[in-house]
């Protein structure tokens, strides 16, 4: 490749050398006037040099001049007649920053549609929920096989990493409090810690948290993807409701998992407890049973795995509601199933919020 | 027809596992002509452009493409190769993130260094130049219909000017006035950036509207090349069946109308 060369000589631009893509930006187009181009020393030529010689021509129009182009062969004739018709007359004006009245207008849109968003969502659910009594009615509709598939992703498969996080978090809970603890001389206590704090609160959330992160992303993923390939349309065309198809099958054996998960976790994070314990304190694992029998009232078993079913359904909820509005393209795709998993996240730990502060009006 | 020709396939051979594709395929290409690949579903057609663009090693066979061996090249000389061509698949594998002007700048960004500005000023030209209105310019590939999915991909496969562009079924599922535009753009292009042009098709009117040359791929190797005509007078079933059944006397007919 030669580098192209632009000259003024005589009123004319005589253009030499390779006028390529890689090339045409060298030249300077902006500068001078003459009657007539020169192409006779032009030897390679492309789309890119023909963009060159009408922009030149272009400017020198409108300068006043009638540029000729002389020396040019056929086929690079061609090419600049092509580029005259698929040029546009003025060159879009390049786009400035975002205003004020863009931003605000930006926080209008995004305010309005969160709004809109939670109405569906609160219209999803809605659906759903009155999908589920449809079928708790008419039992024969229950996709059981659906049902027990989810409840094996769902549940079962997630019972090592839910136990080792359970574990883990009893281990942690019995070496901090035990730090503590020692300093007043009641190491004992760390019983109540342990169980009340799992039990309560850390079990069944850390659990949710987790499914909500497992198995809320695969919703998203699985029915975006369908609805990404038209497989919903095509399921409606069938006289398939995907909400009782998908939907209801995934929320039921949420609803029915998480609790037992919930008791896994439980059981695991008394058992890390009580073996850190016996490790760091010396609290035997009988004085360990003992303790949590008579100190640790069924309430705070209760309190926890009553929370499970809800947070369920705020999971499953969020993970199908997302995966719905998957449009057309890989990438909403993915944004989709991140927003599920954060939504449903934060709206798990808001719930576990209000939960506490109804229990704590009810005493119990 | 006495050139070097553009793209040679001597002895080619592909396998999926125990499945044989090709079985010693020899085909040649010459210099600004348009090719059209014709064969059966499974025939290997998609699968022969994918190996002559370098996306699949084939088990054995040559395969040269301006006189440079597509096999065993270095990163850098595939490279270079790759900026001479420009390749459409079947529904145009836009970026589904960028929107079109940012997909037809894609390959300039990677491969020159140019200014934004001329960037902009040279994709707006391609995507004109296949058809499309302005405002598709901003638009993502998802806001498209099919055969403006499959012009924008047209447009990015020829945004670097390349000397051979290779073209997996551009018009299918087009209608037909669509398909005929995508044919007459086609042949366009070939005139006006003196391109060759090789085309992967099942379409009749394509082969009869633009194709110079058509390569017939059936058993692992190519059964016959030449023109249209000639394929009428070449004795073996499928191509009997192909061009002689009643799409095809259609398409023929039509064109002897026009």
């Amino acid at each position: 490749m030669t580098r192209p060369q632009i000259a003024l000589s005589e009123g004319i631009f005589v253009l030499e050398g390779d006028l390529l893509i890689g090339t045409v930006e060298g030249l300077d187009l902006r500068h001078g006037l003459a009657e007539a181009i020169d192409l006779s020393g032009v030897r390679q030529f492309d789309t890119a040099g023909a963009w060159a010689i009408v922009t030149l021509e272009r400017r020198l129009q409108s300068a006043g001049l009638n540029p000729q182009i002389t020396g040019a062969s056929a086929l690079q004739t061609d090419l600049i007649a092509t580029l005259r018709q698929n040029m546009l007359l003025t060159e879009a004006p390049s786009t400035n920053g975002p205003t004020i009245a863009d931003r605000l207008e930006q926080l209008g849109r995004k305010a309005v549609s969160s709004l809109q968003q939670t109405l569906a969502i609160i219209g999803f659910l809605g659906q759903v929920v009155a999908t589920i009594f449809g079928l708790v009615l008419r039992p024969s509709r229950i996709r059981w096989t659906a049902i027990v598939h989810h409840m094996q992703q769902v549940g079962l498969n997630a019972v090592p990493i839910v136990s080792l996080m359970a574990f883990l978090i009893g281990v942690v809970l019995a070496f901090q409090g035990a730090a503590q603890l020692r300093q007043f001389g009641a190491e004992v206590f760390v019983v109540d810690l342990i169980a009340i704090s799992v039990l309560r609160e850390l079990g069944i959330l850390l659990t949710a948290i987790i499914v909500a992160g497992r198995s809320g992303s695969a919703f998203t993923a699985a029915i975006g993807s369908m609805k990404m390939r038209e497989e919903i349309d095509a399921m409606r065309t069938l006289g398939l409701d995907p909400v009782e198809v998908l939907v209801a099958p995934r929320v039921i054996a949420l609803i029915l998992m998480l609790p037992v998960l919930g008791i896994i976790a439980n059981f695991s994070g008394l058992v890390g407890g009580a073996i850190m314990s016996w490790i760091e304190l010396g609290v035997s694992p009988g004085v360990f049973q003992a303790r949590l029998a008579s100190n640790t009232g069924v309430w705070h078993l209760g309190v926890g795995l009553i929370k499970a079913p809800f947070f369920a359904l705020i999971i499953g909820i969020v993970g199908c509601f997302e995966g719905m509005q998957v449009k057309g393209n890989a990438e909403s795709l993915g944004h989709l199933t991140s927003t599920s998993v954060v939504l449903s996240i934060f709206l798990v730990i808001a719930a576990d919020a209000l939960f506490s502060i109804f229990f704590a009006i009810l005493e119990v | 027809m006495a050139a070097e020709p553009i793209i040679s396939v001597r002895g080619l051979i592909t396998r999926f596992g125990k499945h044989t594709v090709h079985e010693g395929l020899d085909l040649d290409v010459q210099q600004g002509e348009i090719i059209g690949i014709v064969g059966g579903s499974g025939a290997g057609k998609s699968v022969l452009l994918r190996a002559v663009v370098g996306l699949l090693k084939p088990a054995d066979g040559q395969i040269t493409v301006f006189g440079e061996n597509v096999r065993d090249t270095s990163a850098d000389d595939y490279r270079r190769l790759r900026k001479r061509w420009g390749v459409m698949f079947q529904d145009g594998a836009l970026f589904s993130s960028l929107n079109v002007q940012q997909n037809v700048e894609a390959p300039m960004r990677e491969q020159l260094d140019l200014s934004p500005e001329t960037r902009a000023a040279l994709a707006a030209i391609k995507v004109r130049m296949v058809g499309l209105p302005d405002d598709a310019l901003k638009k993502m590939p998802s806001e498209l219909s099919g055969g403006m999915r499959k012009r924008a991909g047209f447009a990015r496969a020829i945004a670097l000017d390349p000397e051979i562009v290779f073209l997996d079924e551009p018009t299918a599922g087009l209608d037909p006035i669509g398909a005929a535009a995508f044919d007459a753009l086609i042949a366009q292009l070939r005139r006006a950036l003196g391109l060759t042009v090789f085309l992967v098709t099942h379409d009749l009117d394509s082969l009869h509207a633009i194709c110079d040359r058509i390569a017939v791929l059936a058993g692992g190797r190519v059964l016959a090349t030449g023109t249209m005509t000639e394929m009428q007078d070449i004795d073996h079933p499928w191509v009997q069946a192909y061009f002689k059944g009643p799409r095809a006397r259609a398409a023929l007919a039509q064109k002897e109308a026009i």
